[in-house]
């Protein structure tokens, strides 16, 4: 009973093809063919993977700027602004001061890239959003620059962008009316490249990596070292931890 | 016969009108392929009518999916069709714009945003970022 069926569909698939290849006309797409013929070599980001970050803060230099520098010159953030409280930023350094001892910690702080991301919760449009990879990302396609997960990020990663730019770099398009966030520098990592920060940090301070994959350096560390997320209590279950504070 | 010669003359005769009167009101666009030798992803037919669903199409999987790599990307459009004089996609000219992704655009009265974000300019790359702003580190 089977075999004949699957005969019959074998030859209704040939015919199929043999179909698609002759009668081509004028007018007439046939998506299918043109793709299977000429498909160029795609990527996805995929759920088997989880990108995260962990920041050494006893390495992290207080005087040092290196990963805020290579951030703004890797996603062209150079644009002269009118007030600089209005200028982007997509990592920031911080310095912390235990009041009783003194002892001084440095470390950047950028978008966390949450498990449960409030930005994405109140965004009203669903311009807030988080890739399977983990990453939480501005569709700025969609963004009406409302600033709603501005308001409700407890990290005040993000930024928004007041005056129009001309000076984007054609991999990391932004423009005014729109939210924008450190994007763990997508247009790098989805080419198997580091993010801009890490790659910079003098002091090796940075480490990025596939938090899924058991044999990443940074999952490795994470099971050895002992390791914060900032504002733990709110359990957004961030991608970017901290060691040393 | 006769009436088809007829009808076949006045529409020889007419059409020059016709073309002179399409003239009085909009300059045709003025499209210049910037690298003829090349291929678009598709004839051209399809590409005049059908470029703004691909990119559309394109934008969502490469924004939401991360698909990258594929035959649709608005920065080979540009990479490819910017022109030789400007280096860019866009002319800069307010009146009768030529550039071309904007001369069909601005005869059709088509109005884009992609390049409030997108780069217009074949291979641009930004300068060195300005000194680290008061306020980058609190
Ligand atoms: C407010 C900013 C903004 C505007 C306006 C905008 N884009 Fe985008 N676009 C982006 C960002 C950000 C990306 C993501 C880039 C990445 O991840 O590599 C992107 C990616 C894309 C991509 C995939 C990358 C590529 O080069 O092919 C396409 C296609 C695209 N946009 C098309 C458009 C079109 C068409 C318009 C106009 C109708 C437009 N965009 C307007 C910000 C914008
Ligand atoms: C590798 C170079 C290349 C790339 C990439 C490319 N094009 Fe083209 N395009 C061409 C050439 C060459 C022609 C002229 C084809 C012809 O006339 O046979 C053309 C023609 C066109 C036309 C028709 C113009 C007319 O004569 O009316 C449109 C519209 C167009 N391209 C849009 C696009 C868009 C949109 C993209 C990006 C999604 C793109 N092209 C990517 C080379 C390219
Ligand atoms: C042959 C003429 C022609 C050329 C060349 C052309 N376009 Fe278009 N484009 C059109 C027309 C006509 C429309 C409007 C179609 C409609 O609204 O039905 C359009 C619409 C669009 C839209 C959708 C706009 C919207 O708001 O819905 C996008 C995006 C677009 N074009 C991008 C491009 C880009 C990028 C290029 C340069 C690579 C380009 N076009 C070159 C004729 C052209």
């Amino acid at each position: 009973m089977n075999a004949p069926d699957n005969k019959r569909r074998a030859l209704l698939a040939t015919a199929g093809v043999g179909a698609a290849g002759l009668v081509v006309a004028p007018g007439i797409r046939l998506i299918e063919a043109a793709t299977a013929a000429d498909a160029p070599k795609t990527t996805l980001a995929s759920s088997k993977v989880r990108w995260g970050m962990l920041v050494d803060t006893t390495k992290c230099k207080s005087d040092c700027n290196a990963c805020v520098t290579a951030c703004n010159k890797e996603n062209s953030i150079v644009e002269e602004v009118a007030d600089p409280r209005q200028r982007s930023q997509w990592v920031r350094k911080i310095d912390l001061v235990e009041q009783r001892t003194g002892k001084q910690h440095s470390l950047p702080m950028m978008c966390q890239h949450c498990t449960n991301p409030p930005c994405v919760d109140v965004c009203p449009t669903g311009a807030s959003f988080k890739r399977a990879d983990g990453l939480v990302l501005v569709d700025r396609h969609i963004c009406i620059g409302c600033r709603y997960c501005m308001m409700a990020c407890p990290y005040k990663a993000r930024s928004f962008v007041h005056e129009p730019l001309t000076t984007q770099n054609p991999e990391m398009p932004r423009g005014v009316g729109c939210v924008e966030s450190c994007t763990f520098c997508v247009q790098r990592i989805d080419r198997g490249l580091q993010p801009a920060c890490t790659e910079a940090c003098p002091e090796g301070a940075m480490l990025f990596g596939d938090l899924n994959d058991d044999n990443s350096a940074i999952a490795k560390r994470l099971k050895e070292v002992a390791s914060t997320q900032v504002r733990a209590e709110l359990k957004l279950d961030t991608g970017v931890r901290y060691q040393g504070i | 016969m006769s009436r088809a010669l007829t009808f076949l003359a006045a529409l020889t005769l007419a059409l020059p009108l016709f073309n002179a009167a399409a003239a009085g009101e909009a300059a045709k666009p003025a499209i210049v392929i910037a690298n003829p030798g090349t291929q678009c992803i598709a004839p051209p037919e399809e590409m005049r009518r059908d470029h703004m669903e691909m990119l559309k199409h394109q934008r969502n999987r490469t924004m939401r999916l991360g698909e990258r790599g594929a035959k649709v990307s608005l920065n080979a459009c540009v990479d490819c069709h910017a022109s030789k004089t400007t280096g860019s996609v866009l002319s800069g000219k307010q009146s009768n714009p030529d550039g071309f992704c904007e001369a069909c655009h601005a005869f059709a009265a088509v109005k884009l945003d992609c390049w409030d974000c997108h780069q217009p300019k074949a291979g641009y790359k930004a300068a060195e970022a300005t000194p680290a702003p008061e306020g980058s580190k609190p």
